[in-house]
């Protein structure tokens, strides 16, 4: 019993104030080293850096890396959104949500334009995004040359001498076979004319809202410990070729069924013919109420 | 004697006259001078322990290979030189040496379209060499799978160093790749498939058709049709000859069969373990050989 007391004791005297767990999960040092990754990310648009991914009380693979990220730059003055695919309401949003909330008491919201932190999986809010927002991107695979190249240290030189010709020859195999380029969610882009990046996993739709973008894009990756930014007003190109434009994903004659958008991300949402439905569930709310 | 008397032999000094090449060449594109590859320990008496006169590459005493060593020659545009000897005398390790495959123990190697050749490339960092290979120097291995990418169509391995020199119009890739492989005889039919499903000489002919994408000067080719049945290489000669020729390239081929030397090459050096043993016009090499292994090389060959 004296040993338990004493280990508590100790435990206890290690805290800032002892009284509870920190301030957003994770502890002082370990906040600090994904910060400094991430300094170095934003200084090196589209570089991945390694960091000493913690674990989570969520599983790798769940929005880990995400949280991380999120976690490691909160702070009490801020109000926070996280979603999955376009919905608050997803079980893992909610989760994350939650989470975030209950360790740091900060305000949540799902008004895009409210959030100072936006955390999300598979989208960018339809709503435009301004300097005072970041957005955070849960990233599963960070290595957009994962498809072409498995040698970690022949990926680390193909990044280190901008060395993407195979990336180019899997767009040209893509479109000779296919006829176009498939490649839909994750689509590479050239980060600041240096780095290609894997954007996973938004869609098309939402890569031209990466370049030079008002807001400061942090990608964190869990399960792979690597962190990568896209800061503001930088150049974002995806790859496509001179004279095959890139194109985003569009279905002719779709619209939204519950709130008749045609120019916001459409998903097919009851399995239904022709139930299309905006991806993002609070946009879409805000245009149905202003009618 | 007329150009006999140009020539030398390893040990003596024929005319007097001992140089990187038998004959001066004007304007050389490739320049090797001195080039060497140990592995291993060495001393300073492993090279004297080996090479043709020892009787071995391998140093008895520190256990070394000295895999080539002292190998001079220049290449002119519209010239090509040969590398003739049996399996391990070296002649490989020479040309992966220049190409930037296998780091070199010494010498240095100069190629007109670097910097001028005022610099020895075998000094230049990994990154520069790999950029030299897109369009100053291209190697044919005698193994496709080396020089393409299997899983890939013919038209995708000319993309790769098509869009590594910064092309980036589709419609220009797909018109050079169709001109390449127009050139090298493989049926545009079958440019859209993969290279795995391809013949050992179809493989050759893409992978040769690659290599010229984006025009070099040099173009070095391994033993480009062991492997391929007599018909088959035939037609692979006939086509490397042609290119030869046609683009004024300054070409060196590997190989151990004296008829692929004989027909593309001008010049060429016989390398016997590690060492150029004799270095001549081809013709003559053949009619006339000096040196005791070129001898036996050339008679086996005519046997």
């Amino acid at each position: 019993m004296t040993v338990t007391d004493n280990t508590t004791n100790r435990l206890d005297s290690l805290g800032a104030s002892g009284d509870g767990p920190s301030f957003a999960i994770l502890d002082e040092e370990s906040k600090r080293e994904i910060r400094r990754a991430l300094l170095q990310a934003v200084a090196v648009p589209g570089y991945q850096v390694p960091f000493g991914s913690r674990e989570m009380p969520v599983a790798r693979g769940w929005g880990s890396g995400g949280l991380q990220v999120t976690l490691a730059i909160v702070g009490p003055d801020d109000t926070v959104k996280i979603i999955d695919q376009g919905d608050d309401e997803g079980v893992n949003a909610v989760n994350l949500r939650r989470l975030v909330v209950s360790s740091t008491g900060i305000p949540e919201t799902t008004e895009a334009r409210e959030a100072s932190i936006i955390q999300s999986r598979h989208r960018i809010p339809e709503d435009e995004l301004t300097a005072t927002q970041t957005l955070v991107l849960q990233v599963p695979v960070p290595e957009p040359l994962r498809g072409i190249e498995r040698d970690v240290r022949e990926l680390a030189r193909m990044h280190a001498e901008a060395d993407y010709s195979r990336m180019w020859v899997s767009l040209y195999e893509d479109k000779v076979r296919n006829g176009v380029i498939t490649q839909s969610t994750g689509y590479p882009c050239l980060v600041n004319g240096r780095y290609v990046v894997a954007t996973t996993p938004i869609p098309r739709w939402d890569i031209p809202r990466l370049h030079m973008s008002q807001f400061l894009t942090l990608f964190g990756a869990g399960r792979e410990k690597r962190v990568y930014a896209i800061p503001p007003h930088t150049i974002v190109e995806p790859l496509t070729f001179d004279d095959v434009p890139f194109e985003v994903e569009r279905i002719e004659g779709a619209a939204c069924r519950l709130c008749g958008s045609t120019d916001s991300f459409l998903v097919d949402s009851s399995g239904e013919v022709d139930s299309w439905a905006c991806s993002d569930t609070a946009w879409c709310r805000a245009r149905r109420s202003q009618g | 004697m007329g150009l006999q008397r140009h020539r030398m032999v390893q040990g003596q000094e024929v005319a007097g006259m001992r140089g990187p090449s038998p004959i001066p060449t004007p304007d050389p594109v490739l320049t090797v001078n001195g080039l060497g590859k140990i592995y291993g320990r060495d001393d300073a008496g492993t090279i004297d322990r080996t090479g043709s006169d020892a009787g071995s590459a391998r140093d008895p005493i520190t256990g070394a290979i000295v895999a080539a060593w002292d190998v001079n020659f220049e290449v002119a545009a519209g010239e090509a030189i040969g590398i003739v000897g049996e399996s391990g005398s070296g002649k490989s390790t020479v040309l992966r040496c220049i190409a930037g495959d296998l780091e070199a123990t010494s010498g240095d190697v100069r190629l007109s379209t670097h910097m001028e050749g005022r610099s020895n490339v075998l000094l230049a960092d990994p990154a520069t060499r790999r950029r030299m290979r897109i369009d100053q120097l291209s190697v044919v291995y005698q193994d496709p799978s080396e020089g393409l990418a299997l899983s890939v169509t013919a038209g995708g391995n000319i993309a790769d160093p098509l869009t590594a020199a910064g092309v980036r119009s589709f419609a220009k890739i797909r018109e050079r790749a169709s001109e390449l492989l127009s050139r090298t005889e493989v049926p545009l039919n079958r440019m859209d498939d993969i290279v795995r499903n391809f013949s050992g000489g179809m493989r050759q002919r893409v992978q040769i058709a690659r290599a010229l994408a984006n025009k070099p000067r040099i173009l070095l080719l391994d033993e480009p049709t062991t492997g391929l049945d007599a018909s088959v290489a035939a037609g692979v000669l006939d086509l490397i000859r042609g290119l030869l020729e046609e683009l004024d390239l300054a070409a060196v081929v590997v190989s151990h069969d004296f008829s692929v030397i004989e027909m593309l090459t001008n010049r060429c050096i016989v390398m016997h373990h590690g060492r150029v043993v004799e270095s001549a016009l081809t013709d003559q090499l053949l009619e006339d050989p000096h040196h005791p292994y070129s001898q036996r090389l050339v008679s086996a060959a005519r046997a």
